[in-house]
């Protein structure tokens, strides 16, 4: 599947109807979500013909693309009944098989090495702080070829020292730099649309 | 859930030991057709729990897998089982419970429950 035709299938995707402000649910963008699950699979193979954990999945658009890009296994991990709901549909949609798990991502505990990568576009930590490093910590966990993940430019050193001395990195890798546009979501955003610097980052943790 | 799910899920209440696995109480289960993928399901067989996935299978009304994965792993009706238990088999309805706590994770439309209540964190 070519780029293009990813991101336009993910365009289409219905997205949060009530968002959660403390959730800090944003819509991950069909710019974004393909070239991150694109870049995963074409320079790294780490998406097609294997078990991908989306977590935090919301509305379920890296799933999707995982999906889109012939992983053998979706699963979309999220605390949001609503999201979950929307995120079946997205996937009924676009006739995929998508598994999803109603959890609490941070306290979730799972067995054994059956997830072979994790996607996310974690919470910030911008209404729970430290959201982005707890996410990120179950991730380390859980996955046992790479881990995907967005974090704010802002924080790449912090992200860095935390995974590869606290969360079990063998490498921490800032893959691209990407702009995430937030149209305006929620009543305290003031300005119509903002722009927050993202980098897009791979980690692969140790083997256990 | 499928039982590829099923196989990775505990229970993550606090002080529980046996946390794995979930013992499977089935409502509804259905059927969905999925591609044979040989070289996937041998690379998941060092993978999965076998008797987790065996005894998962039966409480959905699958009973055709083997108490023991055969050695010869590229046996193909072998592999169009495993293939079927692992992901074809969906638990729509029913619940997953911890064998140590009886606690119930409620599975609904497809989707299991496993959210820990105040007190169980």
């Amino acid at each position: 599947m070519k780029l293009k035709q990813l991101e336009g299938l993910l365009g289409g995707l219905k997205q949060f109807s009530n968002p959660k402000v403390e959730l800090e649910q944003y819509p991950t963008g069909p710019h974004i979500a393909s070239r991150m699950l694109f870049t995963a699979e074409n320079s790294y193979g780490d998406i097609t013909d294997k078990v991908v954990a989306d977590f935090g999945c919301g509305c379920g658009t890296l799933s999707a693309a995982a999906s889109l890009l012939d992983a053998a296994c979706v699963i979309g991990f999220d605390i949001d009944p609503q999201s979950l709901e929307t995120a079946a549909l997205n996937a009924e949609e676009l006739e995929v098989d998508i598994d999803f798990v109603q959890c609490d991502v941070t306290k979730l505990e799972l067995k054994g090495q059956i997830v072979d990568t994790v996607v996310m576009n974690p919470p910030f930590g911008t209404r729970k702080k430290g959201a982005d490093m707890e996410f990120l910590s179950a991730a380390m966990k859980v996955a046992s070829q790479a881990v995907y993940s967005l974090h704010k430019t802002s924080t790449r050193e912090h992200v860095k020292r935390a995974a590869l001395r606290d969360f079990n990195a063998k490498s921490a890798e800032v893959i691209c730099e990407l702009r995430y546009d937030l149209p305006k979501l929620y009543k305290f955003h003031k300005r119509k649309e903002v722009d927050i610097a993202v980098d897009l980052w791979r980690f692969e943790p140790r083997q256990n | 859930m499928r039982l590829i799910v099923h196989n990775m899920l505990t229970c993550n209440i606090k002080g529980v030991i046996n946390k794995f696995p979930l013992r499977i109480e089935a409502e509804k289960v259905i059927k969905k057709e999925v591609d044979f993928n040989p070289d996937f399901l041998r690379h998941m067989l060092a993978k999965i729990e076998w008797k987790a996935l065996v005894d998962g299978a039966r409480s959905m009304g699958y009973t055709e897998l083997p108490d023991h994965a055969p050695a010869l792993e590229s046996d193909e009706p072998f592999l169009r089982k495993f293939h079927h238990a692992l992901l074809e088999l969906n638990l729509e309805e029913g619940s997953l419970v911890c064998q140590e706590s009886g606690r119930k994770f409620p599975v609904e439309k497809r989707v299991p429950n496993m959210l820990l209540h105040e007190d169980e964190v």
